[in-house]
């Protein structure tokens, strides 16, 4: 597929590794120093939110599949959790760990339908499946309908941090992006992210390779739902909330724009992306619907004018650059 | 009259009810199918279309005084237009790029129509009465009849058939289908394959505002009425597969009538089941009950 800003010319260029061991080590020294600036909350929602663009990239960037159904993995799991902590009464790790348990149940459920179509007829079945994961968590018992599940209690990591310290809270929240985000990245550029792209880029010929296609889709499809239900579960915990919002379409469309914005199939695009959107909803939500009609605005301008997304046309950037220097050289 | 165990009273009333959303299923489906023939592109904005068509036909009648007849006419017309105008200003530059981003574009489009709406009226959705020439029903013994029910499905019916008639079977439907398969080809026959693509989509544009407009007085007139319909329609469309006009229309009614039946025997899965039905289909048949292979 001809629309992903491909990484496939750089996998074997040693300057695009370093200028990510710089983006690493000044992502780094950002995290440690945010929440003495910036609302901690603010910040672990961006964290969560950039996790679950990561895993919702992972599918799309590397796979080419546009699941327009995240929410419902990021939504469940969000759920599950807060059921685990709250009505079980589970530790935090083990209550996100049933909810990432039960999106990746989901994934592989959900996947196996899906990608039995390609293109956009899959899109179309992963929103279909994600809206009846909506109207189940509309009716059934456990969620608390329109109201919610409210007041899921942060606990006891481990049984002995107390999580409703902010500060343990954060480096909590900033943990598990880590291992999340490192997950992605090991993914990524692993065989089996190579087989990933070539499919991608050519089912048939990967096919015809011998490389069961099929396979490889559902496992990056599991993956990437059970790192959106690692990130949904996380966020139930930090606003001690699980909502339908969570499950509605409109987060699997935010989480599509994330990416997007970002730029698909980057490693930090959809960390950008998130940190973006999330600040949009932070400062212009007394605008009301407005934010709606910015992030449709942002959609169109995006496909029409800035198809690579920031991070992409920085790695343009970059790479002409260098292209040109060693030109004269 | 009872028929297992539920009144046939209910029972008629659902079957009816089914049908009518069969019938906004179906019209909508088959524009979505008509556009993505044409234009390889899944209409996200469909949904938001037959919205507007709604909003038209309520501002119509509300600012202007103009009654439900004329709103018939007048609101596809003017969706139609704005469908024009998106496809000559957005979606024309992006037919060379992949599916997806298709999608994406109208994805975006709906966001903005529908945000728009919710910041200028709310979400409660407002009231629009049945036009007085169809106030009233039938009692057909088994069951009454609500006349403007009857007009909903008789009108989309007619609406299905001949949209089926011009295009399998008119000279102007057999250039369609031409450049469907093979655009440059007919293009190079004189056909002013562009201008075709535009009409296309403002055809399928102001096919959902009509849908709009006939749904006006049975639903409530409000902004989040085309994203609601707009997934199930996407689900019936992955059913009846996009590859044929009558697919879509025969899944359309189907589909609803399934629903209905659901909201009878086991009200609770009603919301769910054509997903469900959507999900079965996939793993007996892939491609779609008359989807062709691809």
């Amino acid at each position: 597929m001809s629309f992903v800003v491909s990484e496939r010319k750089a996998a074997p260029n040693l300057g695009s590794t370093s200028l990510r061991v710089l983006a690493v080590v000044a992502a780094g020294v950002l995290l440690a120093a945010a929440p003495f600036f910036v609302y901690p909350i603010f910040l672990m929602k961006a964290l969560c939110f950039a996790l679950f663009a990561c895993a919702f990239n992972l599918l799309l960037g590397y796979g080419g599949l546009l699941s327009f159904g995240h929410a419902a993995y990021f939504g469940a799991a969000a759920y599950v959790c807060g059921y685990a902590a709250k009505t079980l009464g589970l530790t935090p790790e083990l209550s996100i760990l049933a909810g990432t348990a039960a999106s990746a149940l989901l994934g592989v459920g959900f996947g196996w339908l899906a990608i039995r179509r390609q293109g956009i007829y899959f899109s179309m079945i992963t929103l279909a499946l994600a809206q009846m994961v909506f109207f189940f968590c509309v009716q059934a018992p456990f969620t608390g309908g329109e109201d919610g599940m409210q007041a899921i209690p942060r606990g006891y990591l481990f049984g002995i941090i107390d999580l409703n310290n902010t500060l343990a809270m954060y480096v909590f929240v900033v943990a598990v992006f880590l291992i999340g985000f490192g997950i992605i990245w090991r993914t990524v550029d692993s065989p089996f992210g190579e087989v990933l792209r070539a499919i991608r880029d050519n089912e048939p010929r990967a096919i015809s390779l011998g490389y069961k296609a099929n396979r490889y889709k559902l496992l990056a499809f599991v993956l990437s739902a059970a790192l959106a239900g690692l990130a949904g579960s996380t966020k139930a915990l930090v606003f001690q909330l699980a909502s339908l919002t969570d499950v509605h379409w409109a987060m699997s469309g935010e989480v599509v724009l994330m990416t997007l914005i970002g730029g698909m199939g980057t490693i930090f695009g959809p960390v950008v992306g998130a940190v973006i959107v999330v600040a949009m909803q932070n400062y212009l939500a007394h605008l009301g619907s407005w934010v709606m009609m910015i992030q449709g605005a942002t959609f169109i301008a995006c496909v029409l004018l800035f198809r690579a997304g920031i991070v992409g046309t920085i790695i343009h950037y970059l790479r002409a650059r260098r292209g040109g220097s060693s030109g004269q050289a | 009259m009872e028929i297992l165990g539920i009144s046939s009273q209910a029972l008629f009333g659902q079957v009816l009810i089914g049908f009518i959303n069969g019938a906004f299923y179906a019209m909508l489906s088959l524009g979505l199918a008509v556009i993505f023939g044409l234009l390889n592109i899944v209409n996200f904005a469909h949904g938001a279309q037959y919205m507007l068509g709604a909003f038209v036909t309520w501002m119509l009648l509300n600012y202007l005084g103009i009654n439900y007849w004329l709103a018939l006419v007048l609101a596809p017309v003017c969706v139609g237009l704005f469908g024009a105008m998106l496809e000559r200003t957005m979606l024309q530059r992006i037919y060379k790029l992949d599916h997806i981003y298709g999608l994406l574009l109208t994805f975006g489009v709906a966001l903005l129509l529908e945000g728009g709406f919710r910041q200028q009226f709310g979400v409660s959705g407002m009231p629009y009465a049945i036009p007085r020439e169809l106030q009233g029903g039938q009692n057909l013994g088994f069951m009454f009849l609500p006349n403007y029910r009857a007009w909903v499905i008789v009108a989309s019916v007619v609406v299905c058939a001949s949209t089926w008639f011009l295009i399998e079977k008119t000279r102007l439907g057999s250039y369609l289908r031409a450049a469907t398969e093979n655009p440059k080809l007919v293009q190079a026959f004189g056909v002013n394959v562009p201008m075709m693509i535009t009409l296309t989509y403002a055809f399928g544009a102001g096919l959902s505002a009509l849908a709009g407009v006939m749904a006006a007085p049975i639903y409530q007139v409000s902004p989040v009425m085309g994203s609601n319909i707009i997934i199930v329609v996407f689900a019936v469309v992955v059913i009846g597969g996009m590859g044929s006009i009558s697919g879509a229309i025969v899944s359309g009614f189907a589909l609803g009538l399934i629903e209905g039946l659901t909201k009878v025997f086991y009200p609770e899965a009603s919301s769910t089941v054509i997903f469900v039905v959507m999900a079965i289909v996939l793993l007996v048949k892939p491609a779609g009950l008359f989807g062709r292979t691809a």
